[in-house]
């Protein structure tokens, strides 16, 4: 089976969509999306309603901070998260308070497990930054693939025989083979807010039998996007951040 | 884990097991078939055994990894990879013939046939390298050759592959590589140069004409890190008779910063391929190792200084293009020449370490018979030569990064197709012909070379003359 996994919407449906078209070639039988529905993005009421749709179609979606966040769970984040925050929690109905209330911090297909952030403690909302971290969550778990959100920039680490980690700068299009006798985790890059200098929307697929993982980046209109975001009075930042992709 | 017992006549996923062909301390070959197809190939196993330097393991994982993602005809054929949770191997297609090994009790070699062999060598690492693998153990017992001549590059079991984990990267202390090939970076733990497969074919050509080896055969550490401060001694001391440029070459090879190195294999196979048109500098006439004090001096420097950084981005590496410029001297007009050149010099700006090969096409008479001299006496092919340097002179390109080139033959697309596809030419440039009259009724040379290039072509034509 092959696995499309996508990480870190932030309320950005033209993102959002040219990932979903672009799984849709890939020919994806399965959806995961590893949290961060909302936050940031000028969509998130259209988003959250998609992505419900998604999930009663049988995709997997965990919960981000920023969704903890919009549904009342306390937060610390910076000044421009926050305002996001406060942006868009009076821009979410009632049902979707609900779907991102529902939403799970784990969920696992086989061997493999999914989160949004650090898996040694997935409501800590800690990043998986470097090397040190990512021996902590894999650590941690039992799953020999784990994938991770939270980050924004792609990169994939492996637990070697002798113990150490290895850190891997994923190269788009290039199908990474997962081998089963180690331990792998997997950092999506972001679909609505990338942060590796590339403002394409970044998403993974998975080859279950294969056990292969390739980084794909499907592009689209930021710039409408980051106009949304000027005209819905979200901190100019916001806006920046989505044409640079830094 | 896995055990590998396997004896002649068993069937594992398909494949009857034939004879042992050998047994090594890594890994043993079994030469294997399909039962539906008679061609034998050869099935790869790795010796795991408890206790066993986990680096042997690693290194036929990374060599599964790699080895079916690679494509051409420098590389053997990849059939399939068992599972490691079963019995791992690898099936690949069996090549017919012995390694360059063999050859080692017939050097030293003369510099001609020692040159052709580092020319092939480095057309199958240029083919490597174009596909993201950096081979890091170029050795005579990992080189094959096909019966229709190309070089083969075998063993990928401490290859880099540019977008795949390194999971040798920083898995073990000692460096990995073959002692007297390993280049200095390499001894210093870097797996990601390109160049570091350059400096091992020039260890390979100084071995070929010398019958020395140029670094020993060091088994310690300290021994190896000795190449990063003690030059080997200039071939031509140890054989004089060697000739400057092949000296100017292998030296180069073997520079210590990478940097200093041919910028790519391709460049490396178009000079051996060209001695004439070598750029000899010091390296050339060297007949003695560096003295005392520059060894103490580089000796007491930290060894990190001693050795380049390798590229960053796969972009770096790779900008160092053969660009071919395909000049007819006949049916040029100044505007042309001038546009031409300047497009030249603009894709030479670009790319500071790009190589430019001006082409010219001597067309010989299919009929008559060939006058090698034309009636004053003089020998077309060197006025030729004498032309296309004075076409190119007002760009003044430095020495060493231009060469000219006349080629004999009856089509001058087909003969600039030929050049571009022995001498992995990235980018022909070549004019319009002129008159369109003749072009309609003879078919443009540079219409043929763009359908059927193996690399990019620029067409230059100037819109005043077309009318």
């Amino acid at each position: 089976m092959r696995i499309g996994i996508i990480s870190d919407v932030h309320a950005n449906a033209l993102a959002l969509e040219a990932c979903l078209a672009a799984l849709e070639r890939l020919d994806a039988g399965r959806i995961v999306i590893l949290g961060d529905v909302v936050g940031y993005g000028p969509d998130p009421e259209s988003v959250t309603q998609r992505v419900a749709g998604l999930v009663s179609q049988g995709a997997i979606c965990l919960m981000g901070n920023h969704d903890a966040a919009a549904v009342g769970a306390r937060a610390s984040m910076n000044g421009t998260a926050a305002a996001a925050i406060a942006w868009t929690k009076p821009r979410l109905s009632d049902g979707s308070r609900h779907f991102l209330a529902s939403l799970p911090l784990t969920a696992e297909l086989e061997d493999v497990l999914f989160v949004h952030a650090d898996a040694s403690n997935p409501a800590g909302w800690n990043y998986v930054l470097d090397a040190a971290t990512a021996m902590q969550s894999l650590l941690a778990v039992k799953a020999r693939v784990t994938f991770v959100g939270h980050v924004h920039r792609p990169q994939v680490y492996c637990l070697t025989a002798t113990a150490k980690v290895i850190a891997h700068t994923p190269v788009t299009g290039t199908a990474v083979p997962l081998s089963p006798q180690r331990q792998w985790l997997a950092v999506a890059g972001a679909v609505g807010q990338p942060r590796d200098g590339n403002p394409a929307a970044s998403f993974m697929t998975y080859d279950t039998a294969a056990r292969e993982l390739t980084f794909h980046r499907a592009t689209y209109d930021y710039e409408a996007t980051a106009q949304r975001i000027r005209d819905a009075g979200l901190p100019e930042r916001l806006a920046e951040r989505l044409i640079t992709g830094i | 884990m896995a055990k590998s017992r396997l004896e002649t006549g068993a069937v594992l996923d398909g494949f009857t097991i034939g004879q042992l062909i050998h047994r090594g301390g890594m890994a043993s070959l079994w030469e294997v078939t399909q039962a539906d197809d008679p061609t034998p190939c050869l099935m790869k196993i790795p010796v795991l055994q408890e206790g066993e330097d986990p680096a042997a393991i690693v290194s036929f994982e990374m060599e599964q990894m790699i080895m079916p993602r690679l494509r051409g005809p420098h590389v053997p054929r990849h059939i399939a990879n068992g599972d490691f949770a079963v019995q791992p191997y690898i099936v690949m297609e069996r090549l017919a013939g012995e390694t360059l090994l063999p050859q080692i009790d017939h050097v030293p070699m003369p510099a001609e046939k020692v040159a052709a062999i580092g020319a092939g060598l480095a057309d199958a690492v240029e083919a490597l390298h174009r596909q993201g693998v950096i081979h890091l153990d170029i050795k005579p017992s990992n080189i094959m050759f096909r019966p229709t001549g190309e070089t083969v590059l075998i063993d990928y079991g401490l290859a880099h592959h540019r977008g795949l984990p390194d999971l040798l990267q920083e898995e073990f202390r000692l460096p990995y590589g073959t002692a007297p090939y390993m280049a200095p970076e390499q001894v210093m733990g870097i797996r990601s140069d390109p160049r570091s497969d350059i400096f091992a074919i020039g260890c390979l050509m100084y071995f070929f004409a010398t019958g020395v080896r140029p670094f020993g055969d060091p088994q310690k550490l300290k021994g190896l890190k000795q190449r990063l401060w003690r030059d080997p001694v200039p071939p031509r001391k140890l054989k004089p008779d060697l000739p400057p440029w092949f000296q100017e070459i292998v030296l180069r090879c073997l520079e210590v910063k990478a940097g200093r190195r041919y910028p790519t294999p391709a460049q490396l196979a178009h000079d051996l391929r060209n001695p004439d048109q070598v750029q000899l500098t010091a390296r050339a006439g060297k007949l003695a190792k560096d003295g005392f004090f520059a060894v103490l001096k580089r000796k007491g420097e930290p060894p990190r200084s001693l050795i380049d950084r390798p590229p960053e981005r796969e972009a770096e590496a790779s900008d160092a293009p053969i660009v071919a410029a395909a000049i007819n001297l006949d049916d040029m007009t100044p505007d042309l020449a001038d546009k031409l050149r300047r497009t030249l010099l603009r894709i030479l700006e670009r790319s500071p370490d790009a190589r430019l090969a001006v082409l010219n096409v001597l067309k010989l008479n299919r009929i008559a018979m060939d006058q090698t001299l034309d009636e004053q006496g003089n020998n077309k092919h060197v006025q030729r030569l004498v032309e296309l340097k004075d076409w190119a002179r007002p760009m003044k390109v430095a020495q060493g990064r231009v060469t000219f080139h006349v080629l004999e033959a009856f089509d001058p697309a087909e003969s600039i197709l030929d050049y571009a596809r022995v001498n992995n030419v990235d980018h022909i440039v070549m004019g319009a012909r002129a008159n369109s009259t003749m072009r309609k009724i003879l078919g443009g040379v540079s219409g043929k070379v763009a359908a059927e290039a193996p690399c990019s072509v620029t067409v230059v034509r100037n819109r005043d003359t077309e009318s």
